[in-house]
């Protein structure tokens, strides 16, 4: 357990920054109130019929909220493990990384602290559920808050992986062009997958953030047909977390 | 980690709170040596440093100073040689020698989102300070630093002095052994620089340690027991400051001629002495002539024979005691030139704060 201290201290630490600064936490759910009532309600009132679904069509908001859920764990998840890059501007990386500590536990840390600090954002989106028209009972919400934390935690895993590779703050751009945004449009977030072509359906299967949709669209929305059973989409989040956090813990490592 | 390493770490964290013994040298570097991509940096380096020392690494800047630190703290791994810090190997017992040291490095490693009771209390817990003992000491040594008032306040709201006072007090959270300061006094006012030192003399008194400082001024220099003059890699005079001085020979006359070596073959020739030409500041800022650098038993006698029996043009004339700066002139035939260093640390800061302002957007 001893090992671990690191781990805890840094979860502790970035818990604090994070509460401690409220213009983040609110505004970082700026983006997804955004999308959800302008975007979804623009979106929806041009469909016509809205999205097919078991009892009658639904409406757009309230397929697209489940994504949205998804789309905020991505990006807090992401951004909270870039501040590696900030800490490693900043000088404090330099500071863990001499301390008496494995540099696993530091990586841990950082992955813990990130998931933590992105489920605690999907979960004051759960907050606007309602208004979306998404009804949730509390079975649901006992099902969606380790469902957020495991999609956070993969996705996490993979902005400390990616913030290794980060040497300063100007590449973020890149990341947020090349990476996220791709990941959030191919996720299914936006639009069922269930029509898209070829090359699309594949991308979206290499798409890790394609199964944390699916699967918290499957807890709240039992009416949309789900892509991959429940069972599937959680077993691969894990496998896909496990591969994360053991590439982002050695990259980590390896820098230091 | 080995178990090795595992058990040392928990000797080092138990003997943390006992006053080092006495006797050994804290510091043993054997022909310690690193290469970057065929360019070395630290050159065959060995040398000993004891107990309760105030010991200074000097040389300009790129002379291998932080890369020597970086190996004595584990941070870069040594191409060749050996170096053990408080009995224990750098190379394979990283984390018994990480629990011996404090670390001060030359740019700021705090974080500035936190307050600075936060960060002691960070410090304390990743260095295995037990948690009855974290609050009294970090009262104790914000105390030594004068920063007991703000204690409270986001580290972002700090003068460069202050943060540099905060991390020494860190440094000494869990009672290491050696304190390492990397340039602790760059970038900071001359009154700062001088409490910065009050410090360090403060906490070896108080703190039986050993502190391993490197620098590029040398008046703060002669503040060391011993000092290393670092060149090019290489340890070119391990001695006391007074030594070294007295090693360079009496007086150090400075003269400004018209034609110096004119000047200089002729006190050659009429009184056997050698001189250093030191080119004239391409800055113009200074008064114009090459400068001529002696160095004589007693510049009072010598000065009026000089000036009777010369024939080229003198312009000026200054007579001193020798400074670390002649000691550093007269080994390596260079000058470690505090203004153009500073200039450029000048650059760095504002470069270093313009990062941080657009940090502060996010």
């Amino acid at each position: 357990m001893k090992r671990f201290r690191a781990t805890y201290i840094i979860w502790l630490r970035d818990l604090k920054r994070h509460f401690r600064d409220r213009a983040r936490i609110f505004g970082s759910l700026a983006t997804p109130i955004i999308f959800i009532f302008i975007l979804g309600q623009g979106l929806g009132s041009s469909i016509s019929g809205g999205i097919p679904a078991a009892g009658g069509n639904l409406d757009y908001k309230t397929f697209m909220f489940p994504g949205i859920l998804g789309m905020t764990v991505l990006f807090a998840g992401v951004f909270s493990a870039v501040s590696i890059v900030w800490d490693r501007e900043f000088g404090f990386l330099k500071e863990m990384l001499v301390a008496p500590v494995p540099s696993w536990s530091i990586a841990l840390g950082k992955v813990i602290s990130g998931a933590t600090i992105a489920s605690f954002q999907g979960c004051l989106m759960l907050i606007l559920a309602p208004f979306a028209g998404v009804s949730l009972s509390p079975l649901m919400i006992v099902e969606l808050l380790p469902t957020l934390f495991l999609v956070s935690f993969s996705m996490t895993g993979m902005g400390v992986l990616v913030a290794t590779r980060l040497k300063s703050m100007q590449g973020f751009q890149m990341i947020m062009n090349f990476i996220m945004m791709p990941m959030f449009f191919l996720s299914g977030a936006m639009f069922p997958l269930a029509n898209a072509p070829t090359w699309m359906d594949i991308l979206s299967k290499l798409d890790p953030l394609t199964y944390g949709v699916d699967a918290l669209r499957s807890i709240m929305l039992t009416d949309v047909p789900s892509r991959y059973s429940f069972t599937t989409d959680i077993a691969l989040i894990v496998l896909i977390s496990a591969v994360m956090l053991t590439v982002a813990i050695s990259a980590f490592s390896r820098q230091s | 980690m080995n178990a090795l390493d595992k058990s040392a770490a928990a000797k080092a964290q138990a003997s943390a709170a006992r006053p080092p013994a006495s006797g050994g040298p804290v510091i043993e570097v054997e022909n310690l040596t690193r290469k970057f991509n065929g360019f070395t940096a630290v050159d065959e380096v060995s040398f000993k440093v004891g107990r309760k020392e105030i010991f200074g690494f000097l040389g300009p800047n790129g002379a291998g100073k932080t890369t020597t630190i970086s190996m004595l703290c584990t941070l870069l791994k040594p191409t060749s040689g050996r170096a053990i810090l408080n009995g224990f190997d750098v190379s394979s017992q990283q984390d018994a020698v990480r629990q011996s040291i404090g670390i001060v490095f030359q740019d700021p490693t705090l974080d500035d989102q936190l307050t600075a009771w936060e960060n002691l209390q960070v410090h304390a817990m990743l260095y295995n300070v037990p948690a009855s003992e974290r609050r009294p000491r970090a009262s104790r040594v914000l105390e030594m630093v004068g920063l007991v008032d703000r204690a409270g306040d986001r580290v972002e709201t700090y003068s460069g002095g202050m943060k540099r006072r905060l991390e020494i007090a860190r440094g000494l959270m869990h009672y290491p052994h050696v304190l390492f300061l990397d340039e602790p006094t760059l970038g900071l006012d001359p009154q700062t620089r001088s409490a910065i030192w009050e410090h360090v003399h403060e906490l070896r008194a108080e703190y039986d340690i050993t502190v391993f400082l490197t620098t590029h001024y040398m008046d703060e220099a002669e503040n060391c027991d011993r000092i290393a003059i670092i060149d090019t890699g290489k340890i070119v005079a391990l001695d006391t400051p007074g030594t070294l001085k007295h090693g360079v020979g009496g007086d150090i006359i400075t003269l400004r001629s018209a034609d110096a070596s004119a000047t200089a073959t002729e006190l050659k020739e009429k009184f056997d002495l050698t001189a250093t030409i030191q080119p004239a500041p391409a800055d113009t800022s200074g008064p114009a002539g090459d400068r001529i650098y002696l160095e004589v038993p007693s510049g009072r006698t010598v000065l009026p024979q000089i000036l009777k029996s010369t024939t080229t043009q003198i312009l000026s004339v200054t007579v001193r005691e020798p400074t670390l700066d002649d000691v550093f002139l007269s080994l390596t035939g260079k000058q470690i030139r505090d203004e153009s260093v500073d200039k450029m640390d000048a650059m760095k800061t504002r470069v270093r704060r313009r990062r941080s302002q657009r940090g502060m957007g996010h």
